[in-house]
Order: structure tokens, then C-alpha cells, then sequence
């Protein structure tokens, strides 16, 4: 590429303010977390004192902490399954001429307008065991004793009550994958699918041979932000659940937030932002990569 | 050119974002300027912010020359405020007085660290030393020095009760924690849910366990256990581990979907039998209409009627504030009896002193301050007094587990292990 010198020199005075800043304010706030991260720091007064890795090891020996790290794994696989298949479907019943598009296209995108805190209220309402959904479901005589957000049973590692969270969350996020879906349908050359359709391939088929594959790097990307909301989840959890009885529906980010600003145990809570840092790289480093490894 | 207005531009704009700090230092530069004195607190809900104001109206009629700044941080019980009283401490910028409950949220965050002045001398020149009931001083005392005066109390250990479901069963008011399984027992038999835990907040279920040992182990042991020096394998202690575990029993099984609030509401309503709650329920109560009598009756909870679980909020003084002598003057005002006489009937709690004016008091509030001079005073656990802020969140998380599952053996040992790391003793 042609680039002159003083275009560079221009450019460079554009974002070398910009990376001083976020080197200072980002990077260099990770690398003081992750220094805090290796003190004895418990309680209001900064206690530096050099410990080594035993805040995480103590972290990984915690029920809480690793309650919250299968959590986060069933919420993740959870919330992305039902937002991408739930997401393609109804971009496919819009794609294949549904009427009124843009009615249904506006109610499913409407919930992603609200914040967290906000759905989270309304779904901890609807879930309240004595008084919320339960209770129609009585009405209409089914023995609904479901405790919703405040049952503590589970299959294994995964906790039952995880499935109001993944309701509010996917209730949420089924339009931001219809819409990403339903744009890349709408990409798709009409020609291919109407030969696929000459050479007298059924619905199923070209939608499992035609249609998904050119769908790839846009489920790709859905996946990454499903992902990178599903590892951070806060808020959603704070107003809707808290940690739960037993924290069944605790998560790392709720953890490091009531133990450093409550509990003033800043070096167990940086260590838990560290590790959470650590789980969103693992999602979002292999992605910058192979895009970037495309441009080249 | 065009270029290069732009280049300018971004830089500018830049620079402008480093720069534009919001205007968070007016409270303390007004302080610097005037003659004045800022306190801090978090009391900015209803009763409180009124109480809180009536006192600083006596302050101002004693001190005409002097402004006083109201310095408050919303939110969620003083979490908030706690932050940025933190940040202030630290950066050397302590407010002149800061609201702290009395005890161990004082004592083990800034007394420990050097950060706040010995009150014993004030005390002494203004004749308090016998105006306080002795139990009170040694919770606000750190090595026999004081370092917060008390201005409110609340008591923790009170059970509000339905009477309409006590007539229709015809249940006897239970006073030890045996007659109160009989009474649970009774009213599961008929259907009834007989105690309402309300643990979305994790610090009512731990009020609720403080209660249970208080009745089971009596308030000798009660305070050893929370200094260190009693273990939590000792039998009384395991006792109330086992009583709090049958308790559960006879809870709603859904109490971590209800608030602290929603447990009093359902109370009131007739859903559910009993609640152990402090007595700010009062001020509850009276706002959603509910009648003493009809909707909900107190009475002490089982087990502990010699005792008073003391829930206090006080100010103190910190080192190398900007306007000392106010300082002091504020907390003359905290201490004295025109000052709590003008907060505490707002706000629905008692005065730590003990020549209040009865007069501006209602019957509860008489009867708690009856109670208050003679029963025995131990530090409330949730609310700050008896231990520090760091072990009552460690305690919070364990009794979390402790509810749900009820493994008495396991919650020994956590219990512990978090004493032994964070007891004072140690």
C-alpha cells in the first residue's frame, strides 16, 4: 500500500494519545490487578506483602469459586445454544416470506433495547415461586411447585436454577441473533439456493447444505458476543437471582464484586477479575486471530 | 489543512477527556474555607434523612457561627459510602465525623490502622462515662480507650408474630427455643408456614443464626465465641448449629426469592407465622398500615429475653481532620440528650443514653429502653458490632450454604477456619 510519510506521521499523531491512554488506563490497571492479585491485601488498608499464586490456589479450593466456574460453563453453552439455533430459526421463518416482517422483527428486537437490570426485575417477578408464573399454572390446576431461581437440586454439575437465568438472558438475546442471522440469509446469492432447489433438494437439505455453511463466520461471531456477555454476566444476576441459596446461581463476576467492595478482600478479588480476564482471552484472542490471519 | 484542523481537533478533544474531572472536592474545599464541619453518613432514606436533619438543627442552634456540611452517600445500607469513605481515609482527606457502626466495623477497619482519635477524654469532660450503660462503652472501646460515640440502637433480638394465627391456634407465646419447635411443630401440622426467612440479602439469615446462639449458649459464651476464644465444636455452640438446622425445617422453602421486608409483609398478612427481625420493623409496620394487635405482635425472640443484641450507629473523629474543634462540637451534640431526643423518635430506634426524655418515645421504644438499662448487651454479628467486616462476609457465605443444606459438621469446620483467620484473639 502507498502510504506517504506524512500520512503516517499523521496517523500516528491521531492514535499514539489514544494508545497512551489505554496503555496507562488499561494495561496498566490489569498489571496492577494482577500485582494486587499476588498480596495479602484483606481488608480496607493495602497490605502488599508478596504471597505468590495462594489467593488462586485458595480460589480454585473454594466451593463458592468453583460452583461459579461450572456456572458460567452450563449458563455459556446454555444461552449460546438456545440464542443461535432459536436466533436462525426465526431468521428463517422471516427469510422464507413471513407477513408482517417487520412486526415480528420489531417484537423480537425490542427486549435487547432494555438493560439487564431492567429484565432482570421483570423476569425475578415472573419466576418468584409463591407469586409469579407458578401461580398461573395453578390456576389453570397443574401442581406447579417449581422453585425457579430458589431451587438448590441439580443433575450433576449443573444447577437447575441456572434455567431462569438462561430464560431472561436468551428472552434477551433471540433477536440479536434472528437479526445477524436474518441479514446473512438475506446475503446469501438467491441463485445458489434456487439451483439447489432445481436439482429437487428439499427444504432440510439446503438449509443444512446451503444455507448454514455460507451462515459460518456470522455464527462465529454470535457465538464470540454470546460468549464474552455469558463470561462477565453481572448484572442480569444481581438484580434477578443474587448468588443464590448455596450460589447455585452465583457467577465470578458477582463473587469478585461482593468480596472486594463488601468483604474488602481486594486480593481474592483481583484474582478472581484476573482468572475471569484469563476465560474471556481464551474466547476472544483464537477470534482476533483468525480474522486477522483472513486479512492477510 | 482541512487534515490537519482535524489532527488538531482529535487532540484537543483528547486532552479535554484527560482533564474534565467532575467536581467531587466542593464538600471538603467548602470545608477548608468557612468555618464549618462536614459529616458523613449514608442516612438518606425517609425517617433517617428527617432524624439525621433534627439533629443537625440542634447542632446549629448551639453553634450559630458554625456551617455544617451534610456530606451523604446513597445506597444500599452504606456499601457505597463505606467505598468512599475508604478512598477519602486513605487519601488523607477524612470527613470531620463519619457515620460507623459501633463495634468491630469501627474498630477493625480504622481504629486498628491508626486512623481515628481517642474519645475517652471527651467522654470524661462531659460527664458521659456513667450516662451510657457499661456494655454499650465496651463495644465502641479498643484497648480501653473509646473511639465512637453511640447516638441510635436498635435491638435485633425481637420475633414479630401474627396474633390472628396464635388465637386460631391457640399457640402459647414461646420463650425458650424448645416451646418454639412445639409452636413451629403445631402450626406445620395445620398447614401453616411457621417461620418467614427473608434471605435474598445474605445478613438476615446470619441475624437469625446470631439469635440462635445467643439462645442456645447464653451471652457469656455468645461473646467468646465471636473474640476467639470459644471454638465452634464446643457443645452449646454445636447445639445451636443443630437447633438453627431444625429450624430450617419449618422455614419457607423459597425464602431466598423474599427480601428482609417481604418476610415482615408476609407476616403481617397472615402468610406465615413468625419473624425475627429488628425492631426497625416498627417503622415498617406503621408505613404500610398495619396494626399492632390485629396484623403482628413482638415479643422477645425464645431464648433470649435477659439479652439485647445491640445494632448502633455512631460518629467518630479521625486523625488530622481539617476542622477538629467543630468535630468535637458535633459530637457533643451526638452524645447529648437534646441530640438523641431529636433523632431517635424520628427514626424509631432508642438513645444509648440513659436519661433520655422518655415522654417523646412510643410504648415499644419505652419498653426497649426499659430493657436497654438493665439486660445484658451483646454486639449484633450482621450488623457490624461484634466482628469485623471481613469475617461477617465470610460468615454470610457459609450461613449461605448452612440454610440450604443444613450439614452441621461442615459449617464447624468453615466456621472455624474463618474464625481462626480473622479472630481478634489470634
Amino acid at each position: 500500500m502507498y502510504c506517504p510519510k506524512k500520512e503516517i506521521q499523521k496517523g500516528l499523531a491521531v492514535v499514539i494519545p489514544f494508545a497512551i491512554l489505554l496503555f496507562i488506563f488499561v494495561y496498566g490497571f490489569i498489571g496492577w490487578s494482577f500485582k494486587v492479585s499476588l498480596s495479602a491485601w484483606d481488608g480496607v488498608i493495602p497490605n502488599m506483602k508478596k504471597v505468590g499464586f495462594s489467593n488462586y490456589v485458595e480460589l480454585f479450593h473454594s466451593r463458592r469459586f468453583n460452583m461459579d466456574l461450572w456456572n458460567t460453563l452450563f449458563f455459556t453453552v446454555l444461552f449460546m445454544m438456545i440464542c443461535v439455533v432459536g436466533g436462525f430459526i426465526l431468521a428463517y421463518l422471516l427469510y422464507s416470506g413471513l407477513k408482517a416482517e417487520g412486526l415480528f422483527r420489531t417484537i423480537y428486537m425490542y427486549p435487547l433495547s432494555i438493560s439487564f437490570i431492567v429484565s432482570g426485575v421483570i423476569w425475578k417477578w415472573i419466576l418468584t415461586p409463591s407469586e409469579g408464573i407458578n401461580k398461573l399454572f395453578q390456576m389453570m390446576g397443574f401442581n406447579a411447585t417449581f422453585g425457579w431461581y430458589t431451587s438448590t437440586g441439580h443433575i450433576g454439575h449443573y444447577n437447575v436454577a441456572l434455567i431462569s437465568l438462561v430464560i431472561a438472558a436468551s428472552w434477551q438475546y433471540l433477536g440479536y441473533t434472528m437479526a445477524m442471522f436474518l441479514a446473512g440469509l438475506r446475503g446469501i446469492p438467491t441463485q445458489i439456493v434456487e439451483s439447489a432447489m432445481i436439482d429437487g433438494a428439499g427444504e432440510f437439505r439446503i438449509i443444512r447444505n446451503v444455507l448454514l455453511p455460507q451462515l459460518k463466520p456470522i455464527t462465529f461471531s454470535a457465538l464470540i458476543v454470546l460468549g464474552h456477555i455469558s463470561l462477565k454476566i453481572f448484572d442480569l444476576v444481581y438484580a434477578m437471582t443474587g448468588a443464590g441459596p448455596k450460589f447455585v446461581t452465583d457467577f465470578p463476576g458477582l463473587y469478585m464484586f461482593e468480596t472486594t467492595f463488601r468483604g474488602n478482600h481486594y486480593a481474592e478479588g483481583a484474582a478472581i477479575s484476573i482468572i475471569m480476564l484469563l476465560l474471556v482471552a481464551l474466547v476472544v484472542v483464537p477470534y482476533l486471530v483468525s480474522t486477522f490471519r483472513k486479512e492477510d | 489543512m482541512k487534515k490537519g484542523l482535524t489532527v488538531l481537533l482529535v487532540l484537543f478533544c483528547v486532552c479535554g477527556l484527560v482533564f474534565a474531572q467532575g467536581t467531587t472536592e466542593t464538600s471538603t474545599q467548602k470545608a477548608a474555607e468557612k468555618n464549618s464541619v462536614e459529616i458523613f453518613s449514608w442516612w438518606t432514606a425517609g425517617g433517617e434523612a428527617e432524624g439525621l436533619q433534627a439533629m443537625i438543627d440542634v447542632f446549629n442552634k448551639k453553634n450559630p457561627g458554625v456551617e455544617l456540611i451534610n456530606a451523604t452517600v446513597a445506597g444500599s445500607a452504606g456499601s457505597n459510602a463505606k467505598a468512599v469513605l475508604a478512598t477519602r481515609m486513605q487519601g488523607g482527606n477524612p470527613p470531620d465525623s463519619f457515620q460507623v457502626h459501633a463495634g468491630h466495623e469501627l474498630i477493625d477497619t480504622w481504629v486498628v490502622s491508626n486512623h481515628m482519635e481517642s474519645l475517652t477524654q471527651l467522654f470524661k469532660d462531659n460527664g458521659w462515662m456513667d450516662k451510657f450503660p457499661k456494655g454499650v462503652l465496651d463495644i465502641v472501646s479498643y484497648k480501653g480507650e473509646i473511639y465512637s460515640v453511640p447516638v441510635n440502637i436498635h435491638r435485633s433480638n425481637v420475633l414479630w408474630y401474627n396474633p390472628q394465627i396464635f388465637r386460631k391456634y391457640n399457640i402459647q407465646i414461646p420463650t425458650t427455643m424448645d416451646e418454639l419447635f412445639k409452636v413451629c411443630e403445631t402450626l406445620k401440622q395445620n398447614g401453616v408456614i411457621a417461620f418467614a426467612l427473608g434471605d435474598t440479602s445474605a445478613w438476615t439469615a446470619t441475624q437469625l443464626l446470631e439469635n440462635v446462639i445467643l439462645a442456645d449458649a447464653g451471652p457469656q459464651k455468645y461473646l467468646a465465641l465471636w473474640n476467639g476464644t470459644c471454638k465452634w465444636d464446643d457443645k452449646d455452640i454445636v447445639k445451636a448449629l443443630n437447633d438453627y438446622a431444625k429450624l430450617m425445617n419449618y422455614v419457607n422453602p423459597d425464602h431466598s426469592a423474599y427480601t428482609d421486608m417481604n418476610a415482615l409483609t408476609a407476616v403481617a398478612e397472615g402468610k406465615m407465622a413468625m419473624n425475627l427481625m429488628g425492631d426497625w420493623a416498627l417503622g415498617l409496620y406503621q408505613q404500610m398500615n398495619k396494626k399492632e394487635g390485629t396484623d403482628w405482635e413482638w415479643t422477645i425472640f425464645p431464648g433470649t429475653k435477659d439479652s439485647f443484641i445491640l445494632i448502633s450507629d455512631s460518629f467518630g473523629l479521625p486523625k488530622n481532620v481539617k476542622n477538629r474543634e467543630n468535630a468535637i462540637k458535633w459530637l457533643d451534640v451526638c452524645g447529648s440528650v437534646e441530640g438523641q431526643d431529636a433523632f431517635n423518635p424520628i427514626k424509631g430506634s432508642i438513645p444509648s443514653r440513659l436519661d433520655a426524655d422518655k415522654s417523646k418515645y412510643s410504648d415499644y421504644q419505652k419498653k426497649a429502653m426499659d430493657d436497654f438499662a438493665v439486660k445484658t448487651i451483646v454486639p449484633s454479628v450482621a450488623h457490624g458490632s461484634a466482628i469485623s467486616e471481613a469475617w461477617v462476609t465470610k460468615v454470610n457465605d457459609i450461613v449461605n450454604v448452612f440454610t440450604s443444606d443444613k450439614d452441621v459438621n461442615a459449617a464447624i469446620k468453615d466456621f472455624q477456619a474463618t474464625a481462626d483467620k480473622y479472630a481478634p484473639n489470634n
